[in-house]
């Protein structure tokens, strides 16, 4: 009887991921502060690019400016640390010129929907094959804790000392309303539910957001009155949303107020390479 | 119980990467770990249960739980 047990026992023994094999370890540690999500959230792309198979010299991630945009200088992809708000721009001429490549764009929540609004909205609208990952943390981390598009209103920034009066932005509403084909919302507190999201973009053909609510304890969480990194998980992450799955089975209060999480908007549409490929073949083969 | 059964887990902590933002002291749901000075120590390691919270939600890659 013993024998089975051990067995047993031996199936659950826990093998550990080993990011190595993805990053560049001699630029650990990095900078981000004690308790930064992005991290965490890091982690999570990584697992999930595991799971996908692909070739890390066939991904190619590409970021703008902010805490989150220096994920790429930690990753073993090719690798771009372009302009503020322009990642997309760029993703939009790699996919271009090589359709084959898989397009990762790290962005964060001032990068996408602020300083590159307008390259974010017009990439969703054309359907490219890219997968955004929107670190949403509510403030501008890198330069001093400045108010962002999604800070909600009534918080403290450097920029709003007495409240911020400005109504946030929805990323995943509005990625949805300029033409995304899949929209999904994570959290860095459900990792193992991040990382199964981001799987899904991955695989999906077309433009792919995942919007990652996570906590900048440094301005954001010190600002606004959060005793500690942890407490900012459990407040933002874990009481603040709710699994779009869960949504009907629980009571009207108990959603009301909170983000969705999990994949909200999935739908095909003709693909920007794909189309472009047969505008090609059209041109060569007309009059 | 068998030798297996036994057996404790080798957690491996990175003092280099670890900032000691005590999430994983935090959310360890049996209590192993604690800050001791500016890094995360093992306090208890029979509690153990390999569930891998600590390396989940690590931020700093500083964790991980070998067997």
């Amino acid at each position: 009887m013993s024998e089975p047990a051990v067995k047993e026992k031996k199936q659950k023994l826990s093998v550990p991921f080993n990011y190595d094999k993805y990053m560049r370890p001699h630029k650990l540690p990095h900078i981000w502060c004690p308790g930064c999500g992005h991290g965490i959230v890091l982690k999570s792309l990584l697992r999930a690019v595991e799971a996908t198979g692909i070739d890390k010299d066939n991904i190619c991630m590409v970021s703008g400016i902010g805490c989150s945009s220096r994920t790429p200088g930690y990753v073993d992809f090719n690798t771009m640390h372009t302009l503020h708000g322009r990642a997309f721009s760029f993703a939009t001429g790699i996919k271009l010129a090589k359709p084959e490549m898989k397009v990762i764009v790290i962005s964060g929540d001032g990068d996408a929907l602020a300083i590159g609004g307008n390259h974010f909205i017009h990439t969703c609208r054309r359907n490219i094959d890219l997968t955004a990952i929107v670190y949403t943390n509510s403030t501008y981390g890198m330069t001093g804790g400045q108010y962002s598009p999604t800070t909600p209103i009534g918080d403290i920034a450097t920029t709003s000392r007495y409240g911020n009066i400005e109504p946030p932005f929805d990323a995943c509403e509005m990625a949805k309303a300029a033409g995304a084909t899949f929209v999904a919302r994570g959290t860095a507190y459900h990792t193992l539910e991040l990382e199964k999201t981001i799987l899904a973009a991955l695989q999906h053909k077309g433009m792919s957001v995942v919007d990652v609510i996570d906590a900048c304890p440094t301005y954001y969480g010190r600002m606004n009155k959060f005793k500690s990194a942890t407490h900012m998980m459990e407040v933002i992450e874990k009481d603040g949303t709710v699994n779009v799955k869960q949504v009907d089975k629980l009571p009207p209060e108990k959603v009301q107020g909170k983000l969705l999480r999990g994949i909200l908007h999935n739908v095909e549409r003709p693909e920007y390479c794909q189309q472009y490929a047969n505008i090609i073949e059209k041109a060569k083969g007309g009059k | 119980m068998g030798e297996a059964a036994a057996k404790l887990p080798n957690i491996v902590i990175h003092e280099k990467l670890c900032k000691a933002c005590s999430i994983c002291v935090d959310f360890c749901p049996t209590n192993v770990l604690e800050i001791k000075g500016s890094c995360v120590a093992v306090k208890n390691l029979a509690a153990c249960t390999r569930c891998q919270l600590c390396d989940l939600r690590c931020p700093d890659f500083a964790i991980q739980i070998f067997d």
